[in-house]
């Protein structure tokens, strides 16, 4: 019995973080539910069984049915029926068996049919998921789209949309145009207000839209006529059962073949406004891309993990030369490196994530009552760390996800290029990670300005301070010196005062940040269970070389530099 | 129509499926310590086939019946995190040693004091002792038509039910009246999975004799969440003839077991002419591997 939960001692080393007493508490409120609800937690220990047993059984539907469905999905994919999406037989399986386990809404409140589940045991699910299908992931990781209706939509919407999500309704956001991409202020489809049927309807296309034909999509549309701007957007949510939209094609991708990526044509569309117009791009996008930029970060893990395990088992087994390939340095090196990024990756995935639950939890009781002056700061720092770590979490692990793919094609030598293995289709779905939802380049925009005002040194600083085991101390001292570097590097280029300068180091910045706090990340999991010692040895290792290179590059960099490189 | 009572017969056996090197002991008996104990893979079959019964029939409750030691219970619950409503938990000293014929006549008492009951689906057999006796057997005690390997319940009518068989060449539709008793197939659908919202509803549910035991602190819990109480029988609940219980009421005496370890010594090289699959197929005739 594969279970993709159980067989993975990280995943309960992470849930077990000590953060999360704080988490659970104030998510549950001090336990009020277990009054009013038969499934609620009674008391912290409750609620980590819980979220102990729920998770193994993702793992189990994960090992026992996604997995084994990954490979027919990838092959068959899904089709247009008369304007709708016919999902592959196997995609079909899989969400069946996940909406009568119960395994939507996971973090909606309870009262719309929820878990009422911190972020955290949440993102694991997502990353579990995505080990077993990367492609599938998508269709039910869309869920988090309800978080941003739970956010910002009315009590009265509320009830009528997450009741339906809950129950296994699927959801997409409607987002990107043909001309309106990593640039969504140049959004068009039109929402015009019908006086007569006291409605809003949506006109125009909408392209490349995951799980276009959801139950339930939200919609970035220009409500306002004849502005250009972001600030003539609002938010809309559509009803499929409403009728209106229509799927034209779906693309014929590299990867994730399972997801429908479909074309979408709405003519006289009914929608709903949510929250207030004229928001829609400047407050709910991106906090549903925030969200979303979280569930990509938890996908790339799981392709992470996915493509280790693959590597790591080919080259146990293979044997060239009288002996299984494993023993030879040149291959046994890469699946420490590649077991270094994924653990790295995974610590900074999960930090990400207690921080996104922090203030969102605290945001959640602020509109019950009003917080402490205590309770306030706290949710601002939180929320200053999450916006930080977002961007990075999912620029890094996209990254890392592609170069283990990569390099577990590797490892399997010929045999990795056919399709007769699973890393083939591995290699394919990782591709898209570090493009949607934002390249890498724009994740780097996102972060460059907490490199600027010294946001990441900030952190960097905090963990410099933790308390450690005597055997760790080398890696503080290592890390202490690369922040030098780091600070170094970074004081030249804003010295420089010139913003083409500072974007063309941008990427180079932005991930000495992330090489120094994925590495301090490690060495604070190495103290709290020496089990990951290894790989915090390892990643120090190369975070060293890493930051060390590119501190050099800056160095000997100047202003002239942007002549070299320009077209 | 209303929905059915039904009572799914299930047990927790060795998990024989992931044997280990210490599954047997020294004299030949199944080493129950090293097998992980898990709900009988086919009684999951029988489980799926009642909840889909549950599914397009509401009103319908299903109860699980479980005959074992204390920690049988755990059946009880997997039950119930997959959508059963209640259990009765089967468990006495009395009750040890029991062969197909007194766990038969248990069973039969047992349901004789659990009021009505429209239908009884069992698995086809058990992985431990793989008789397929049990459910017949319950079925003659009671009285009850019966009907063996089916697949799926195709329609349930007033007083009566349409289910499909799997025979070795092909299957049978067939129609009986109810109170009936069924077993299921290893080829029926495979049980779902736990609903997580079930899960951390039942998760604490106990049999009186686990509270008693219980080292949590949630004592309080069962006084206002009278649905965590798992039923427990034991002799004194249901009447029994002491001659038909345990290893007196067991007719069948094992005379001898082997400890049989299959391997390949040598390797044999056939050639690929048609002479040479002739021999091979004789050979395999006259081992009686095949034919």
């Amino acid at each position: 019995m594969a279970n993709f939960y159980n067989d993975n001692k990280d995943l309960k080393f992470h849930l077990s973080h000590p953060m999360m007493h704080k988490l659970v508490s104030l998510k549950e409120r001090n336990f009020e539910d277990k009054d009013k609800y038969d499934f609620a937690p009674l008391d912290f220990e409750d609620a980590m069984d819980s979220y102990d047993r729920v998770l193994e059984v993702v793992g189990e539907i994960s090992g026992e049915i996604i997995s084994p469905n990954a490979e027919s999905i990838d092959a068959e994919g899904p089709q247009v029926v008369d304007g709708h999406v016919k999902y592959a037989r196997g995609t079909q399986e899989n969400l069946d068996a996940l909406i009568k386990a119960g395994l939507m809404g996971i973090t909606l409140p309870r009262r719309f049919g929820g878990l009422n589940f911190s972020i955290v045991p949440y993102i694991m699910a997502a990353d579990i998921v995505s080990r077993a299908d990367a492609g599938f992931v998508n269709i039910w990781g869309l869920q988090d789209c309800a978080e941003t209706l739970n956010e910002f939509a009315s009590e009265e919407q509320k009830m009528r949309y997450l009741t339906r999500v809950v129950h296994g309704e699927t959801m997409a956001m409607d987002l990107t145009e043909p001309d309106a991409g990593s640039d969504l202020q140049a959004v068009q489809l039109k929402a015009t207000y019908d006086e007569k049927k006291g409605t809003w309807l949506l006109n125009g296309v909408k392209r490349f839209i995951t799980n276009g034909d959801g139950d339930i999509a939200l919609v970035l549309a220009r409500s306002e006529e004849g502005t250009r701007d972001g600030r003539g957007l609002s938010m809309f949510v559509y009803d499929r059962r409403s009728g209106g939209v229509v799927v034209r094609r779906i693309e014929h991708k590299m990867g994730i073949i399972g997801s429908p990526t479909c074309e979408l044509v709405f003519k006289n569309a009914p929608a709903e406004l949510i929250g207030s117009r004229k928001m829609g791009l400047i407050k709910y996008v991106m906090a549903l891309m925030n969200g979303a930029r979280l569930g990509i970060a938890a996908q790339s893990v799981g392709i992470s993990e996915a493509a280790y395990r693959e590597a790591l088992q080919y080259a146990k087994e293979r044997k060239q030369f009288g002996k299984p390939i494993i023993e030879f340095p040149a291959v046994f090196e890469m699946l420490s490196v590649m077991k270094a990024k994924l653990d790295g990756s995974r610590t900074l995935l999960y930090e990400t994530s207690r921080f996104v639950d922090l203030y969102k939890t605290y945001e959640q009781i602020s509109e019950d009552r009003k917080l402490e002056p205590a309770e306030r700061n706290e949710m601002k720092e939180a929320q200053r760390i999450a916006d930080l770590f977002t961007p990075l979490a999912k620029g890094t692990t996209s990254e890392y996800c592609n170069q283990n793919a990569y390099d577990a094609v590797q490892i399997h030598g010929g045999s990795g290029f056919m399709k007769d293995y699973p890393v083939e289709r591995i290699y394919r779905d990782a591709r898209i990670t570090s493009i949607y939802e934002g390249t890498t380049q724009l994740q780097v925009v996102a972060a460059i300005r907490g490199v600027t005002t010294g946001g990441y040194l900030k952190q960097i600083r905090v963990y410099e301070k933790a308390e450690l085991k005597p055997e760790l101390e080398k890696f503080r001292r290592i890390l202490i010196s690369l922040t030098q570097d780091y600070e170094e590097a970074v004081e030249k280029v804003v010295a420089s005062g010139d913003d083409e300068f500072i974007d063309l180091h941008a990427r180079r910045m932005v991930e000495m940040a992330g090489y120094i706090t994925m590495s301090y990340l490690l060495v604070l999991d190495a103290n709290r269970d020496s089990s990951h010692l290894r790989s915090a040895q390892v990643f120090n290792k190369m975070a060293k070389g890493e930051v060390k290179a590119r501190a050099e590059f800056i160095r000997a960099s100047s202003i002239e530099d942007i002549g070299l490189y320009k077209y | 129509m209303k929905g059915l009572k039904i009572i799914v017969l299930a047990k927790q056996v060795p998990d024989t499926r992931n044997v280990g090197k210490d599954a047997m002991k020294a004299d030949g008996t199944v080493n129950r310590a090293a097998l992980p104990a898990i709900f009988n893979p086919e009684d999951l079959n029988a489980l799926e086939l009642a909840l889909r019964v549950k599914d397009t029939l509401p009103g319908t409750t299903i109860t699980i019946l479980t005959m074992g030691p204390g920690r049988a219970a755990e059946i009880i619950r997997e039950g119930l995190y997959r959508g059963a409503d209640s259990g009765v938990l089967l468990t006495d000293r009395a009750f040890a040693g029991s062969d197909t014929l007194a766990t038969s006549y248990a069973l039969a008492q047992a349901i004789k004091e659990m009021g009505h009951y429209d239908l009884i689906v069992a698995g086809r057999q058990a992985i431990d002792g793989d008789t397929a006796q049990v459910g017949p057997q319950v079925a003659e005690k009671l009285n009850l038509p019966q009907v063996t390997y089916v697949e799926e319940v195709i329609s349930v009518e007033k007083s009566a039910i349409v289910m499909r068989r799997r025979l070795e060449n092909g299957v049978e539709t067939v129609k009986s009246p109810l109170p009936m008793l069924l077993t299921v197939n290893g080829s029926a659908p495979e049980c779902r999975s736990r609903n997580v919202k079930m899960l951390m509803k039942f998760k604490h549910a106990r049999t009186i004799t686990e509270k008693q035991e219980a080292t949590e602190d949630y004592t309080h819990l069962y006084d206002h969440r009278p649905f965590l109480y798992i039923r427990e029988m034991t002799v004194g609940d249901i009447k029994t003839d002491a001659d038909q219980l345990g290893l007196t009421g067991s007719p069948t005496k094992v005379k001898k077991i082997d400890n049989v370890v299959l391997q390949a010594k040598d390797a044999k090289k056939l050639n690929t002419s048609d002479e040479g699959i002739n021999d091979l197929m004789r050979e395999l005739i006259e081992s009686h591997v095949i034919g």
